[in-house]
């Protein structure tokens, strides 16, 4: 590629977080009248990428030049005015202002120093024309569907008399007909002359739309490809980071186990509205089964549907064979079911209270509160955790949200230890968390599967998975596509199946 | 609620008949509509009481409502007294403003508004005959007198001051405090809100007892009886003998204050005087007649002390 | 190492100093306008004396402040806590002037109705899941002329020695209302601290969600801290109205929710919710009522009254301002280094 034909172009760019290198010398370019696909799993450096190139983070290092000049933005101010226009998954505009005045917010037409609304409302008709889109302008953006207001925000984005519209995820509320309106209009736009980076999970999306495709990994450029050129099975490894031959990994004989017997967990047919379809597992004691598929799968929602978080609509779930209705998280842990969630921060710590208040909070609240943990058993509790785990504190009284991300994940395990269930959900429990603890998280899944203890984890690290799964379902939008199990279970075969 | 039910419904019957009563002097006996704030304080139902007795001496024919402290009710009742074809109409209004619309109606239909109690914020006074409202400031005047008479004008006065900002606060002050200024031994040694309230009237009254050795307070001036009351009950637990040790003089004269007069607890109370009717029927018989009436009529409350106050009790607590 | 720099240091571990500081610099105000406030005198086996008065008056904003804590703790706000104060004193008064009751059956259905109100309260907030701020919003409205129509606009006066032994009685030598605030700070601080209860209300209040999911009962405790602020208000209404024998439903605590709320504050609990302290928010209502009496004191106008309130409320609040910590912190440092 030379210059000249580069719109935009970044060299060697870096950013580093604390303790975190977010993306590591990575390259990346768009040329005029390409739409650009920018893929990774979660944790990848997209979303950090993007926040570098609209200038919401300052780059650490690297170049940036737009349509041949130097680019620096220091805010998303400067990054606009430079021509680059970011639409992100949320629509982030005014749902009580009108359509128009949100399209020509900060740049009304004036007359007279005072805003001239007719002017503005002709200007807003002639600009949502381009986007085939006919719609009362003085209505307050807010009455529309999210899919109008969604194109709203592009056609302001693009109205900016932008070079490079950067769209985050834009289909994530998306039925499948407003999907093709957009596409259209990024067809349109692409003819001309912008170039369009374009975020999203929705691998149909990619294959259909984009001219090529760029694919981060843990912070690093893995390559550019060109879509046409690029089979999916090739683009699922490259995301992946696993090849689909010759590294098939021999793993730990699996102990075999005994059919016949009852579940632990058993999920036969269930669904849930809005959510997974005709999902069904089942856990014996001492297994560990495999959630797979890529983000928004339905991973997390098999979790909450076993975990009392979502009801199902319909199918059961079962627990030794017998019919348990859960509908709270409190009734999934009086049936002897745990769930250490993905979302840490949010539903797993309570950040301001103490360590050792976080690890006894489960067994509190299934004791109830009159009847407290005595202050010695708790705190022989924390120090027991925090010596068993390695947990990285200073004492129990430490604040849980100063501690890093896998000394918080081994807290949170710590607290589901200590009710000693029967049935552990792990909903990503590696993701975001260093090295070291990853490996002791690893260790302690296969702990507790010689313990007895009924596994179901969901992981984006297929080698992980494939190292501790006796069985791995493979989900794809919302539903299960593949089983496997035993010897079968090999990233290979694991990728097939995501890919297929 | 009942009242107003029957009041919109008789203003629909009369309206149905076509012919409204107010027409010509067909009969002798004169209708006027009241619309009352409420029944908020044993004060206002006293208020309420004396007008329909004076109407009732009068043999007029009075159409009360109780607007329950919304000046919306009231202004819906104003509506449906002209709608019957009232002779006159008497409002005690909640409210100082937002009175214009409803008083243009009045005058439209040709039915002349007396506004008694509290004011109203009207710029064209053509839109009322006349206001009857108490003169605060000689209630203050007549409190200031009663005590100088009674301490040879030679007395240490704390003072209970009402709710910062009300017009009652603001007069009885001056005029006590005008009274007072001729009298060089005396003078007012502690001052503070208690907001109209028995609560706040005893705490305040406690902090005063603690703040200054209370041999040297000579005289508790409330501008209402129910701080009077709070401080009573303030000075009791001190060990003080109230009315004895150390005076008390008040203003409103609510039945409690008699009771409490009557046990020997307070001195003296002038009344905020409840007697508005009289003169507001005077003003509209005078109108009926042809003859011109003043904008203003001041109403004025006598003093009443410990001696009348077991007779008094009793009279206002019978009815 | 122990000595009074290691007193100081427990106690801003413990987000006790400033309160205490803004409580003896007020105190040392009302010395210097009024040397004999704070003397003690001992009249008909009843301690007099200044603290005594303060901590008397100001028992209806710590009784409530007390309720509120917790509330506040789990994220929420009781706005409705003076007009259940309004209803308990009118149920009580009541009762006294139409029935035989004996006083302890009044004081329990004065109780029971604040209990009530406490638990509508929390049934919207927890059940229906409408923002705290505008469930008690209701209350706040509605309660009062709840109160009203049981009074009929009147204040209702009444006699009963036994009753008004809860406002003005005198027990050991302490006024009733003191005693009531210090046992129904020690009962909480027991209920809260010797049970789970404590935990899993400020767990409720740092993080609803990741309790939920650790299995707290959240709505429970959610309900439970709205009834507990109901029968606080209820107390304190009961005190307010036999404190002067009668039943005030217009004016018994008019705007005290906003006292008891600052009281909370002043006492370093966030609005946020999460960690609380039950005798730092009646440390601040300490405050409140030593401003209310300093400002009676110094003899200034009543106009000023609101005026040096607030600023001196302000005064409170930014020193203990994470901002202002952190400028004192570097000046500290500077300072001795």
């Amino acid at each position: 590629m030379t210059a000249a034909t580069s719109l935009l172009s970044l060299r060697g760019v870096r950013k580093e977080f604390p303790g975190v290198v977010a993306l590591d010398d990575v390259d990346f370019e768009v040329r005029p009248g390409e739409v650009h696909a920018l893929l990774g799993e979660n944790g990848a450096g997209k979303s950090t990428l993007i926040k570098v190139l609209t200038g919401v983070y300052p780059r650490d290092g690297g170049e940036m030049s737009l349509g041949g000049e130097t680019l620096s933005p220091q805010s998303v101010g400067e990054a606009q005015a430079a021509g680059i226009s970011t639409v992100y998954q949320e629509v982030n505009l005014l749902p009580n202002l009108s359509v128009a005045q949100n399209l020509l917010l900060g740049r009304e037409p004036r007359r007279f120093g005072l805003t001239d609304w007719k002017q503005m409302n002709a200007k807003a008709r002639e600009t949502l024309k381009r986007f085939r889109l006919d719609i009362d302008v003085t209505r307050p953006l807010g009455a529309f569907s999210v899919a109008i207001q969604q194109l709203v925000a592009i056609a302001r984005g693009v109205d900016q008399r932008a070079k490079i519209l950067v769209l985050d995820e834009p289909t994530a509320s998306l039925d499948a007909s407003e999907v093709e309106v957009l596409f259209d209009i990024l067809r349109d736009l692409r003819t001309a002359g912008l170039g369009v980076v374009f975020v999203t999970h929705f691998l149909d999306q990619v294959y259909a739309l984009s001219d090529r495709i760029t694919v981060l990994r843990n912070g690093r450029k893995i390559g550019t490809f060109e879509t046409a050129e690029l089979p999916r099975p090739k683009l699922v490894e490259h995301m992946l980071g696993y090849e689909l031959q010759g590294t098939a990994s021999s793993h730990a004989s699996r102990g075999t186990v005994t059919e016949g017997n009852d579940a632990a967990l058993e999920m036969d047919s269930a669904c849930v509205s809005g959510s997974v379809q005709e999902i069904s597992l089942a856990a014996q004691s001492g297994e560990a089964i495999g959630l797979a598929g890529l983000l928004g799968s339905g991973r997390t929602e098999v979790c909450r549907a076993l975990f009392g978080l979502d009801t199902l609509s319909s199918g059961r779930i079962r627990r030794n064979g017998r019919d348990v209705h859960i509908t709270s998280p409190r009734g999934a842990i009086a049936k002897g079911i745990a769930l250490c969630p993905e979302d840490r921060k949010a539903n797993g710590i309570v950040g301001e209270l103490s360590v050792r208040e976080n690890i006894a909070l489960a067994l509190q609240a299934r004791r109830g509160w009159w009847r407290p943990i005595p202050a010695r058993e708790k705190r022989a509790m924390a120090e027991k955790a925090i010596t068993d785990f390695k947990i990285a504190t200073p004492d129990a009284d430490k604040p849980v949200r100063l501690l890093s991300g896998g000394n918080q994940q081994k807290v949170i395990l710590a607290r589901w230890l200590a009710i000693a269930p029967d049935v552990l959900l792990l909903d990503e429990p590696t993701r975001g968390i260093d090295v070291g603890a990853h490996a002791e998280i690893l260790r302690l899944i296969h702990q507790l599967c010689e313990r007895g203890m009924a596994l179901i984890v969901t992981s984006s690290e297929l080698e992980e998975l494939v190292a501790f799964s006796h069985r791995v379902i493979v989900l794809r939008d919302f539903r299960q596509i593949a089983m496997i199990e035993g010897e079968d279970i090999t990233e290979d075969a694991v990728l097939q199946a995501i890919a297929s | 609620m009942k009242q107003l039910i029957t009041l919109i419904v008789s203003a629909i019957a009369i309206a149905g008949c076509g012919s409204g009563s107010s027409e010509g002097g067909a009969d002798d006996q004169l209708t006027v509509g009241f619309s009352q704030v409420g029944s908020e304080s044993g004060w206002r139902t006293s208020f309420t009481q004396a007008v329909q007795a004076e109407a009732r001496d009068r043999g007029i024919d009075l159409k009360f409502s109780d607007a329950q402290q919304k000046q919306e009710n009231q202004i819906r009742a104003v509506r449906s007294f002209i709608a019957q074809g009232v002779d006159a109409i008497v409002i005690a209004p909640v409210v100082e403003t937002g009175w214009k619309p409803v008083l243009t109606e009045a005058k439209r239909a040709g039915i002349p508004v007396v506004i008694v109690d509290r004011n109203m914020a009207l710029e064209d006074d053509s839109l009322y005959l006349t206001r009857v409202a108490s003169d605060f400031v000689e209630e203050g005047r007549k409190a200031g007198r009663w005590l100088m008479e009674e301490t040879g004008g030679d007395c240490d006065i704390v003072e209970l001051q009402g709710t910062v900002g009300a017009t009652a606060a603001i007069d009885r002050m001056t005029g006590f405090n005008e009274v007072i200024a001729n009298y060089p031994d005396a003078e007012i040694v502690m001052t503070q809100t208690a907001d109209f309230t028995r609560a706040r009237g005893k705490e305040i009254m406690e902090t005063f007892l603690r703040a200054m050795d209370p041999a040297d307070i000579c005289a508790v001036w409330a501008h209402n009886d129910e701080m009077a009351l709070g401080a009573v009950i303030a000075m009791k637990e001190a060990g003080i003998d109230p009315g004895d040790d150390i005076l008390v003089v008040s203003v409103d004269a609510v039945p409690d204050i008699f009771k409490a007069m009557a046990d020997g607890d307070t001195n003296a109370t002038v009344e905020l005087s409840p007697h508005m009717g009289g003169p507001a029927f005077d003003a509209i018989e005078a109108h009926l007649r042809g003859e011109s009436v003043e904008k203003l009529i001041s109403v004025n409350g006598d003093l009443f002390t410990q001696e009348t106050a077991a007779e008094e009790y009793q009279k206002r607590t019978a009815g | 190492m122990t000595g009074p720099k290691s007193i100081i240091s427990t106690l801003q571990r413990h987000g006790a100093l400033w309160p205490l500081v803004a409580l003896g610099l007020i105190w040392l105000v009302i010395i210097i306008v009024n040397p004999g406030f704070f003397a003690f005198t001992i009249q008909d086996g009843r301690v007099f004396g200044g603290v005594i008065d303060i901590f008397n008056r100001g028992a209806p904003v710590a009784l409530i402040a007390i309720g509120m804590s917790l509330v506040i703790a789990t994220g929420g706000i009781d706005l409705s806590v003076g007009a259940v104060m309004a209803i308990a004193g009118a149920v009580a008064a009541n009762l006294i002037v139409g029935t035989d009751l004996p006083a302890p059956l009044i004081i329990l259905a004065g109780l029971g109705a604040g209990l009530a109100a406490g638990l509508l309260n929390g049934t919207l907030v927890a059940g229906f899941g409408i923002q705290p701020i505008v469930a008690t919003l209701i209350l706040l409205v509605a309660g009062r002329g709840v109160a009203q129509l049981l009074n009929d606009g009147q204040i209702i006066t009444f006699q009963n020695e036994a009753f008004a032994f809860v406002g003005v009685g005198t027990l050991l030598g302490l006024p009733m209302p003191v005693w009531l605030v210090l046992f129904v700070l020690a009962a909480m601080l027991l209920i809260t601290r010797r049970t789970a209860l404590g935990l899993f209300v400020e767990a409720v209040g740092a993080n609803a969600s990741a309790s939920h999911y650790a299995g707290v009962p959240v709505r429970a405790i959610k309900l439970t801290v709205y009834a507990i602020a109901g029968l606080c208000a209820a107390l304190a209404g009961l005190v307010a109205t036999a404190d002067i024998q009668g039943a005030d439903a217009n004016n018994v605590g008019l705007w005290i929710e906003l006292d008891a709320i600052l009281a909370v504050v002043i006492g370093g609990t966030s609005l946020m919710g999460g960690r609380y302290s039950l005798v730092l928010a009646v440390v601040g209502a300490l405050i409140i009522q030593s401003l209310n009496t300093a400002v009676v004191l110094s003899g200034i106008p009543p106009k000023f009254n609101l005026v040096i309130k607030s600023a001196v409320i302000v005064a409170v609040l930014m020193l203990q301002s994470p901002v202002a910590q952190a400028q004192l912190a570097s000046l500290r440092r500077r300072f001795t280094a």
